[in-house]
């Protein structure tokens, strides 16, 4: 079954070209969706057939190399373009292949009626075939292919309604278009390609190869205790790793991406692309453990950016920036577990967001979508009765991100602090037990301003269409159900998702020589808490904003000074505005385009022109058209001959 | 005759004095040959000349043929007005 692991990628490809070259003359929205989700749906299958057939092997058999074909040979560099098909990879095929095709359908709804609907699934199929490149990869270079291709159909489809104003809170006020959103998430990426680009380049020069196999198997033997290149080797990586997964310093773009289609918020920014950070991270797990210094970092980085980006999320408004927040702050979690040594429990967290996070953002569009493009939860209110569908899966997927058991958020999220507790240290819990609490909140929040009270919009919303709430249901299931993958060893299950993965992370495992499971006693009572937190913040949320309307006012006036830091994202945007941006624009445009560009390059340009110029003003007059003029040059030459012939 | 005839075709703007000075060149050259025959008593130099007065009658020919064109075309023989030998 594994070798068909081929047509998994290809098949979305093959979608992308359909509707990419016919689906202008198909003109058909019913046929291009249908191309659009049949592609990968059929490779969702296929996957799947591929995942049961692996949990029917013994552990040893399970891991493959099927190699496509030679795609690069140079000198003694030679690359294939090869898929691994192994415990990792197959589980995030499954995520990403099983969310994107029930995005791809709701999409058939949510865009509806688009101009451009064709082109939506095309760069959709694009996306899907570049993400399945990047898991799939064998090696270094075809994982950058999809990691760079990734980024090119997020940067497409956020800018797809190119002409649509948007509102950046900052930067360029009232005449930003998503456009200039778009552009901000390919630039910013591309700071992080460039870390991902050079690791790239070390790990060539350390190892003579880039496929996975060599380097990993190589790696523990290769590395001295003091040899630095390991360590820079993963920072690199990790830098790329914070472009693409939106952490600190590198978040800034991942909000502003909510200018795109819903659906593309969803399938991109909340469960699959982001989360290639951390695939990548956990794929190249020996090296992070063979680099303890950038495992601090790592997990550092992670718990900063989930607590910060929790309490931005804190005052946003905006029904989608929320649940970007959100995802930021769900992904620290993902890279402190990561950091921690908990290489499972950060893919396990990635499966349960994506469930969770999938749906929420489909949720949210769906009320998008019945409030005719509003998107300000103020503004919102009282659809609980109108959207019901809706509302029961928002509820639950609100419920899984805030912890409560047995929904999935909480297997992984205190899988995760419990790792940060057991293998990191205390700080990394408490910090990650706030954020818990702030992350049950904000979602409340959301979700009472939203669904419950009273209606304070003027519009009329209506339930939307079954094409869209049937991928709600079945992502609700699986909200609810995705966390039995993991039950934790302390309440009587196997942790199956560990056990399947464990393969993987073996040799990671060894070098950081991580203990089995103990004390349970501890395990139990940081489990109560984190309920306990998510209880509170639910508790705070219904009372602040269903039951004491006026409660909000009395609280935040004290609190004026945060809100307005929070409100302005603690003003990084403005930081980098200053820091960064500024100073290249003054740059390139003073030095290099008023200085090096307009004197050098122009002036040798139109130098070459103006010297010919002048050189022809003077051959011109040669060419007079006067028969005497040509006469006397006729005469002259011949005095000059016959005088040279003469003379000599 | 032949110096006569070169200062003529540069310096007069007259097509027509211009023509005739080409002749007046043609003819000293003719001249010279017949002279130098003589001298030497070589006929080769006389029988030249005859096929340079062929070649400079139909050159005449051709020569105001040109000019009358022209003067049709631009209302005027004044060689200082015509330039249209450029490309």
């Amino acid at each position: 079954m594994h070798n068909l692991a081929g047509y998994i990628v290809l098949l979305p490809f093959i979608g992308f070209l359909i509707n990419g070259i016919f689906g202008k003359k198909i003109n058909s929205e019913k046929l291009s969706g249908i191309i659009g989700s049949g592609s990968v749906g059929i490779s969702f299958v296929i996957a799947a057939a591929i995942f049961f057939e692996m949990l029917r092997l013994p552990v040893e058999e399970r891991s493959h190399i099927v190699t496509i074909f030679n795609w690069i040979t140079a000198g003694s560099f030679s690359i294939n373009a090869a898929y691994q098909v192994d415990q990792l990879s197959i589980l995030m095929t499954l995520i990403v292949t099983g969310v994107g095709f029930l995005i791809h359908v709701y999409s058939i709804g949510y865009m509806h009626g688009d101009k451009a609907f064709w082109r939506f699934f095309a760069y959709l199929n694009l996306f899907i075939f570049m993400m399945l490149n990047l898991i799939l990869a064998s090696n270094f270079l075809l994982m950058f292919l999809g990691w760079e291709g990734v980024g090119l159909c997020s940067y497409l489809l956020i800018g797809f309604w190119h002409d649509k104003k948007f509102d950046t809170g900052g930067y360029k006020p009232g005449e930003a278009t998503t456009s200039d959103a778009a552009k901000k998430a390919f630039i910013v990426n591309r700071i992080g390609d460039f870390g991902f680009l050079i690791a790239m380049f070390l790990i060539f020069k350390l190892f003579g190869s880039l496929t996975f196999e060599d380097v990993f198997s190589r790696a523990s033997a290769i590395t001295t205790s003091g040899d630095k290149t390991m360590f820079w080797i993963t920072l690199l990586l990790f830098l790329g790793a914070t472009g693409k997964s939106a952490q600190i310093p590198l978040f800034v773009w991942l909000p502003d991406a909510m200018a795109g289609p819903t659906p593309v918020s969803a399938l991109i920014h909340a469960a699959t692309m982001v989360t290639a950070g951390v695939y990548m991270v956990a794929r190249c797990s020996i090296l992070y453990a063979l680099a303890p210094a950038t495992m601090e970092i790592v997990a550092i980085t992670g718990i900063t950016t989930a607590l910060l980006a929790a309490t931005m999320g804190l005052v946003q408004n905006d029904i989608k920036k929320v649940l970007a927040y959100s995802t930021i702050s769900q992904l620290g979690y993902m890279f402190l577990a990561l950091g921690v040594g908990s290489f499972a429990a950060g893919i396990f967290h990635v499966m349960t967001h994506a469930f969770f996070k999938a749906l929420l953002f489909l949720g949210a569009g769906a009320v998008i979508h019945a409030m005719h493009g509003e998107q300000d939860i103020q503004k919102m209110g009282g659809l609980k009765s109108k959207m019901p569908t809706t509302y029961r899966t928002f509820f639950i997927a609100a419920l899984a991100i805030a912890g409560i058991p047995p929904l999935s958020g909480f297997f992984s999220k205190d899988e995760i602090l419990w790792k940060a507790f057991s293998q990191g240290s205390i700080v990394f819990w408490i910090l990650g037990w706030i954020t818990a609490g702030l992350t049950a909140f904000y979602m409340f929040r959301l979700f009472i301003l939203t669904f419950e009270g009273k209606e304070r919009g003027e519009k009329h919303p209506h339930e939307a269409p079954k094409v869209m709430t049937v991928p709600l249901i079945i992502l609700a299931v699986l909200s609810v159900v995705g966390g039995f993958a993991g039950i934790p060893y302390a309440l009587g299950g196997g942790n199956a998702i560990e056990q399947f993965l464990k393969p993987v992370f073996e040799n990671a495992d060894l070098q950081l020589s991580i203990a089995p499971h103990e004390g349970l006693s501890a395990e139990y009572l940081l489990m109560i808490l984190s309920v306990v937190a998510a209880g509170f913040g639910i508790y705070f949320a219904r009372k602040m904003y269903l039951q004491k309307p006026g409660l909000i006012s009395k609280i935040s006036e004290p609190f004026g000074r945060i809100h307005k830091v929070l409100w302005n994202k603690y003003y990084i945007d403005e930081v980098y505005e200053y820091s960064v941006v500024k100073p290249i624009k003054t740059g390139s445009e003073k030095i290099l385009w008023k200085g090096f560009d307009v004197n050098i390059i122009d002036g040798m340009v139109n130098g070459s022109a103006k010297l010919i110029s002048f050189t022809s003003s003077w051959l011109r007059k040669i060419q007079g058209g006067m028969v005497q003029s040509y006469a006397l040059a006729f005469v002259v030459g011949i005095i000059v001959i016959l005088g040279i012939l003469i003379l000599r | 005759m032949f110096t006569l005839g070169v200062i003529g075709v540069l310096t007069r703007r007259n097509a027509i004095i211009v023509f005739m000075c080409i002749e007046l060149m043609l003819n000293s050259v003719n001249l010279t040959l017949v002279a130098f025959s003589a001298f030497h008593g070589n006929p080769t130099g006389q029988i030249f000349v005859f096929f340079v007065m062929a070649v400079a009658a139909a050159e005449a020919a051709v020569g105001l043929a040109i000019i009358i064109a022209m003067f049709r075309n631009k209302m005027t023989v004044n060689v200082d007005e015509i330039n249209i030998m450029k490309w």
